[in-house]
């Protein structure tokens, strides 16, 4: 049978308590008894999916040939550039993440108006050349400066602001590279203008040579080069501490806006709010009312191993549920099928062993060695069907992830890690149930308690 | 119990609920969602009396260049409008043209807009998902079956299983679409890998029994072991499938959302059909193998 019974029911205990805390808090916080100061925080308020909480879904894709590879950071890069810029429009939980080696999902939870976060997340950066005189402005300063797409008049927002004039726009340029330099410490960017850029810059760089000239994009300030000598040749370098990162980087803003790469629309997915709420209650309800038939069902076939296993599968759920929200899963309705599902693979080990121990007491084994076998033997098969399961849910979730579907990820994860709990719970926390009813209760009448 | 004696019942029966359905699929096409091919479904609720006619929202679209869309009311009276893959500048046009038109606020309940790439990728990108995880459950098999003769027909067994399987999901949606416009969409693909994962999970528990009772009675006459397998697995199979997976999918599918009706319903029978057809078409089918039955199939005789 069981050796150290207590250990394992204490150990069981604890993590329950454990798992019961992360499902009631919605913020957990731990403080230094030192210092009052807070050593670690995180907040566990469940995350609802769009399906469930209306709101709007796109999908952008990069606007380059299919064939044609595009390197992570860049995407990386364009992916924390749309973040920023839809943070500014002061939607609460929105989630932009790379999906594939070309796409990038943006999720915008209670969001109707479409309109405001797709012009947002398509504009090209302005990239501006800003006469700023003798006055040398430190990288990420936002400045005030006369140029507007529209061509309106712009004012200054006080009398102490200042507006400065912009030579020209990333418009005139024509191509941009990094170079080392000539002693291969440091980087520069290189750029060549078009002929219109190559007279204006030619023009302003020979009367203000030992001047300022600004680099501005979104009217923040990136670099501030002092201009050594005119430039005519219609090109020039920029130079300043790059490292070979930054000056990449610097180069992508530079050729692209600001991002690195052109984004186009690919998909949009809205769901207003009411659909989301009804559907939510519903599988809830629905949840609950399967789960009642199916506890009445084991307790009423396999009677004491039913109350176990019914007992289980809640610790199951309590373990489950702990873990989907302290890793801020996104609760969507796939997701809770996904949830429903495992729970029926947890079922399945549970009456597996059962059965099996069924079978054992039949041949005449005693209790102790029936409960030995039933666990033994039904082990091979709950290991490899379990595995199987999880193959096919870790290939749902890689094809879910490459175009950004978040309902078949949430399906699939819940899948596979409720599939592996349930394996926890059936092995180690149902036996341990099951020899703790036996010491308790003593069965003698063997065909009532376990309806032989 | 002698289950294995009646095996081409079983077939026959098999066929009988594959065949009907496929047909129809055959004859209707597959019923694809914009997930695959492309598109724009726009559900909208106008104000009480106030949805305009049919004609009036074509002409609307017309207006914004598109040509083919499709409306269809719900029952809940609010429209459904499918048409090919409408911008976001579009839909905007659309909706404001909506507004005048009806003279009534146009609410947004949900709008699927997917791009003509996008869909095909996702189309040959989900049959590549389906054959990796078919090939690495055969190969699972294979390997943690090799200790056993002819490990190889335990995952060809599996696989035709899964194919029977996959074969009445197909049927199952060929109905649903003929009678209540199904479609498949990326929720049906979940439902199908699912049925896929959990049809090899029933095979391996009844093959499972198979390895175990081959190691213990080794005289056996192997058409005997395996129908004595099943019927040690019957009562498990049984009681997960009928009564604890189907009860959980039909209060889904019952109480569930709409959004999930579908969903539940292809899995329900999926799954079903998973615990079917590891019993009465992987099992049967290994026997059949063991026997090599099909020399007696046209008309010869076994022993020639």
């Amino acid at each position: 049978m069981i050796r150290n019974l207590t250990n394992r029911i204490i150990f069981i205990v604890l993590i329950l308590a454990l798992a019961l805390w992360v499902d009631f808090t919605n913020e957990v916080e731990l403080i230094n008894p030192v210092t009052d100061e807070p050593l670690f925080t995180r907040n566990l308020e469940p995350r609802l999916g769009l399906d469930l909480q209306g709101g709007l879904q796109v999908l952008l894709e990069a606007d380059v040939p299919e064939d044609q590879a595009i390197d992570a950071q860049s995407m990386e890069i364009a992916r924390d550039i749309v973040q920023q810029r839809t943070d500014a429009l002061g939607v609460n939980e929105n989630v932009i993440q790379i999906a594939g080696d070309r796409r990038i999902v943006g999720e915008f939870p209670g969001l109707e108006n479409t309109d405001s976060v797709l012009a947002t997340i398509q504009q090209t950066g302005l990239l501006e050349f800003v006469d700023t005189g003798t006055v040398s402005p430190e990288p990420g300063t936002i400045l005030v400066t006369d140029y507007s797409p529209t061509g309106a008049s712009v004012e200054a927002p006080d009398a102490n602001t200042p507006v400065y004039h912009t030579i020209m726009t990333g418009a005139e340029l024509e191509s941009i590279s990094v170079s080392q330099d000539t002693l291969g410490t440091t980087y520069l960017i290189n750029f060549a203008l078009k002929s219109d850029g190559t007279k204006i810059f030619a023009d302003h760089t020979s009367a203000n040579v030992g001047k300022f000239l600004t680099i501005v994009l979104d009217k923040q300030v990136i670099s501030s080069p002092v201009i050594n000598d005119a430039i005519t040749g219609g090109g020039g370098t920029i130079s300043g501490n790059f490292t070979y990162e930054s000056a990449n980087a610097f180069a992508v803003q530079l050729r692209y806006g600001s991002l690195p790469i052109p984004l186009k629309v690919v998909e949009t997915r809205i769901i207003g709010p009411t659909l989301g709420a009804d559907s939510l209650n519903k599988s809830l309800i629905a949840g609950l009312i399967g789960m009642a038939i199916v506890a009445s069902f084991m307790i009423i076939y396999y009677r004491m191993p039913g109350v176990v296993a019914v007992i289980s599968i809640l610790i199951y759920a309590a373990f489950a549920f702990a873990i989907f929200k302290w890793f801020h899963f996104t609760l969507t309705l796939p997701g809770i099928a996904g949830f429903l599902l495992s729970t029926g693979s947890a079922l399945d080990a549970n009456i597996l062993i059962f059965e099996r121990l069924k079978e054992e007491l039949r041949n005449g084994r005693t209790l102790i060695q029936a409960m030995d076998l039933g666990w033994t033997r039904a082990w091979s098969s709950i290991r490899d069907s379990n595995l199987s399961a999880i193959i096919t849910a870790v290939i749902l979730f890689w094809f879910g992830s490459t175009f950004g579907a978040t309902i078949v990820k949430g399906f699939s994860l819940t899948l596979a890690l409720g599939v592996l709990i349930s394996l926890f719970t059936a092995i180690y926390v149902t036996r341990t149930l099951l020899a703790l009813f036996l010491k308790a209760f003593k069965p003698q009448n063997l065909d009532a308690w376990f309806g032989l | 119990m002698n289950i294995l004696s009646k095996r081409y019942y079983f077939f026959a029966l098999s066929l009988l609920l594959i065949v009907p359905g496929l047909i129809l699929l055959g004859v209707k096409g597959l019923p694809l969602s914009i997930d695959f091919t492309g598109g724009s479904l726009l559900e909208v609720q106008f104000e009480e009396g106030k949805t305009p006619d049919t004609a009036a929202i074509l002409t609307v679209y017309e207006d914004a260049e598109i040509s083919d869309a499709q409306i269809i009311s719900t029952e809940t009276g609010s429209l459904i409008i499918r048409s090919s893959f409408l911008t976001n500048e579009a839909r905007d046009t659309v909706l404001s043209a909506l507004r005048e038109l009806s003279g009534s606020e146009v609410s947004v309940i949900k709008f699927d807009s997917v791009g003509p790439s996008i869909g095909r990728q996702v189309t040959q990108r989900a049959a590549l998902a389906i054959a990796v995880a078919t090939l690495l459950v055969v190969v699972f098999i294979i390997w943690s079956f090799r200790k056993v003769q002819n490990a190889f027909r335990y995952g060809v067994c599996a696989i035709l299983a899964m194919i029977h399987d996959i074969a009445i999901i197909f049927s199952i949606t060929g109905l649903g679409a003929f009678f209540f416009g199904w479609e498949i969409d990326s929720l049906f693909l979940t439902a199908l890998l699912t049925v896929i994962g959990f049809s090899m999970q029933d095979t391996i528990v009844v093959f499972d029994r198979i390895r175990e009772n081959s190691n213990i009675h080794r005289r056996l006459e192997y058409e005997t072991l395996v129908n004595h397998s099943i019927v040690q697995t019957l009562q498990r199979s049984i009681n997960t499938q009928l009564m604890t997976v189907e009860f959980l999918l039909l209060a889904l599918a019952m109480f569930g959302g709409i959004t999930l009706r579908e969903f539940a319903i292809v899995l329900m029978v999926g799954l079903l059909s998973g615990t079917y057809s590891s019993i009465f078409v992987a099992a049967p089918i290994l026997v059949l193998w063991e026997k090599q039955e099909w020399k007696g199939w046209f008309g010869r005789s076994a022993n020639a």
